[in-house]
């Protein structure tokens, strides 16, 4: 097992002050801190090799390309893909997921089909896919939650009919939870369906399978598991991918051209046009390479630590209320202190040097589902400690103190 | 900058106890405004007699700068003429932007400090932008 206090070392973000007081980062679900080696692979990338990829015969473009494929394996590796031409870089899980909906739901899907979804996804897997309602006809449909916050699996089978598309979220970046996702990927397969894994919140957090998921699409980014931001990757099955038109035309993606039409590459580079973002992907191999070292199980049971001990802090709080099961979640929770708005909340927090996001967390249908408005959110990650979440509950205190009672 | 500036206590004064909160049953005009980044809500109703605004109640919720500066608001232009409460938002807007303190607005300009805290800027000035559109309502309400 790792020590918290000796990866922060390596995180230089976490040694500046903020008012004052010193950093302690809980918005780790927003994005994550990059440790030094994620830093200076950039750098070095940019000091010594940098050229574009996949053409040229000079070094310089020899050493980027072959960098560059080396990070597409490093993610092979880490979420356990049988084959790397599964692998596309993209810049973000956003972009992962409007891939799918662009270059394979609008073909495959038309009136009459479903999408399936969760009253809890991020709107980077919901928007999408209303995009993709609007054009092709076909109908969304939404698994519920249970009164703590799980998923209401009861009516699957009858949800299921018609459903050509199920996606939804490893984690939920508000509630916590951990969803069933092979449970979810046999109903979908039984019933004929692909399943796509939004993994942003759970990539960086726990150990990836997509094998053991048995999942069809997953997507996640890069940034919030210490990589650096604008790096994300899809994974798909070849087969599936095989079969998929391009997503954005140009160059890098293309066999031969003509004046009327051309071909395509080769999978995954089919559906990666344009000069990629090749330091983004080296950073993160390096991120990958960072994680691997702690080892994704301690991180996972580094995080079910703190969350429990962080819960049962929480709850001590006057008034607060906490979203979610109590057990069982990934590294985050979100609450509200009785009477005071999320973000009189978190600018009290901020002054006492504590990071929180206060807001819908890009959750609306969500907040509505809870009877909110908004929440703030804790999220934590492999450089917080017990330490840290002392200091939240503290901050919360103050904030009650300094709010006093509020009559409404 | 400290959470004082922000947070001058008559703010939290107004935050705890609103004042004219409420709603009129028989509004010359009544105005919706949100802010869906927050998640803010406001409600604001007026009864205008002639050139002035005979009484102005609001409801919401929202944070305490979203708040209080809607109560800050119903004082000042209360019993006022139209034209006045179109000064004072003026006037409101730009101590946000200057950072200076006009005495002018009453209780309001406690929310100078809100300059400092860009994120907070859109809080305190939902309720008076709401005001605005009450009153561009009402003129071309008046116009037809």
């Amino acid at each position: 097992m790792f020590d918290p206090r000796v990866v922060r070392r390596d995180f230089p973000i976490l040694e500046r002050e903020v008012h004052g007081k010193r950093l302690v980062y809980l918005d780790n679900a927003a994005t994550s801190q990059k440790p030094r080696a994620v830093i200076d692979a950039v750098a070095d990338y940019y000091r010594r090799s940098n050229a574009n990829v996949h053409r040229g015969l000079h070094q310089l473009a020899a050493e980027a390309t072959e960098q560059y494929e080396a990070a597409r394996e490093k993610v092979r590796a880490f979420i356990h893909a049988p084959d790397a031409s599964g692998v596309i870089f993209t810049r973000n899980a956003t972009e992962a997921i409007n891939l799918v909906a662009y270059s394979w739901a609008r073909k495959n899907l038309k009136e009459g089909d479903a999408i399936l979804l969760t009253v809890a996804e991020h709107h980077s897997n919901l928007v999408p896919w209303q995009l993709v309602a609007q054009e092709t006809g076909a109908r969304l449909r939404y698994i519920r939650l249970t009164e703590d916050g799980r998923l209401d699996l009861s009516e699957l089978d009858r949800l299921l009919e018609g459903v050509r598309l199920v996606s939804v979220a490893h984690a939920s970046n508000v509630l916590g939870t951990v969803h069933p996702v092979e449970t979810l990927a046999r109903a979908a397969h039984a019933a004929g369906a692909k399943i796509l894994v939004d993994a942003a919140q759970s990539a960086p957090h726990m150990p990836l399978d997509v094998q053991a998921l048995d999942c069809d699409f997953l997507a996640f980014s890069g940034h919030k598991m210490l990589g650096p931001m604008g790096i994300g990757v899809l994974w798909a099955r070849p087969e599936i991918l095989e079969a998929m038109d391009p997503f954005l035309g140009g160059g890098e993606m293309i066999g031969v051209v003509g004046l009327e039409s051309s071909t395509w590459r080769e999978i995954p580079w089919k559906f990666e046009a344009g000069t990629p973002n090749v330091a983004g992907a080296i950073g993160l191999a390096a991120a990958i390479d960072y994680l691997e070292r702690l080892g994704m199980e301690n991180v996972r049971r580094h995080e079910e630590e703190l969350i429990t001990y962080a819960y049962r802090r929480l709850e001590e709080v006057p008034g607060i209320e906490l979203y979610g099961p109590r057990d069982g979640r990934a590294g985050l929770i979100a609450f509200n202190l009785e009477g005071i708005h999320p973000h009189d909340v978190s600018q009290v927090l901020d002054q006492e040097g504590v990071a929180v996001r206060a807001g819908h967390h890009c959750c609306q249908p969500l907040m509505r589902e809870l009877g909110v408005a908004a929440t703030v959110r804790a999220s934590f990650y492999i450089y917080n400690d017990r330490d840290d979440a002392d200091v939240l509950v503290d901050a919360l205190q103050k904030t009650r103190e300094f709010f006093g009672r509020v009559a409404l | 900058m400290s959470l004082s500036d922000l947070y001058q206590e008559v703010i939290l004064d107004h935050y705890r106890a609103p004042r004219n909160r409420g709603r009129l049953p028989d509004a010359t005009v009544s105005l919706n405004a949100e802010n869906p980044l927050c998640g803010d809500e406001l409600r604001l109703d007026l009864d205008v007699q002639g050139d002035r605004i005979a009484n102005i109640l609001f409801e919401g919720r929202g944070c305490s700068i979203s708040l209080a500066s809607a109560s800050m608001m119903t004082e000042l232009v209360k019993g006022g003429t139209l034209s006045a409460a179109r000064e004072a938002i003026a006037r409101f807007k730009a101590m946000l932007r200057s950072g200076e303190e006009d005495e002018a607005l009453g209780d309001a300009t406690a929310l100078v400090g809100v300059s400092k805290f860009p994120v907070r800027v859109k809080c305190a000035t939902l309720a008076w932008t709401a005001l605005e559109q009450a009153l561009d309502e009402l003129s071309a309400d008046r116009a037809r």
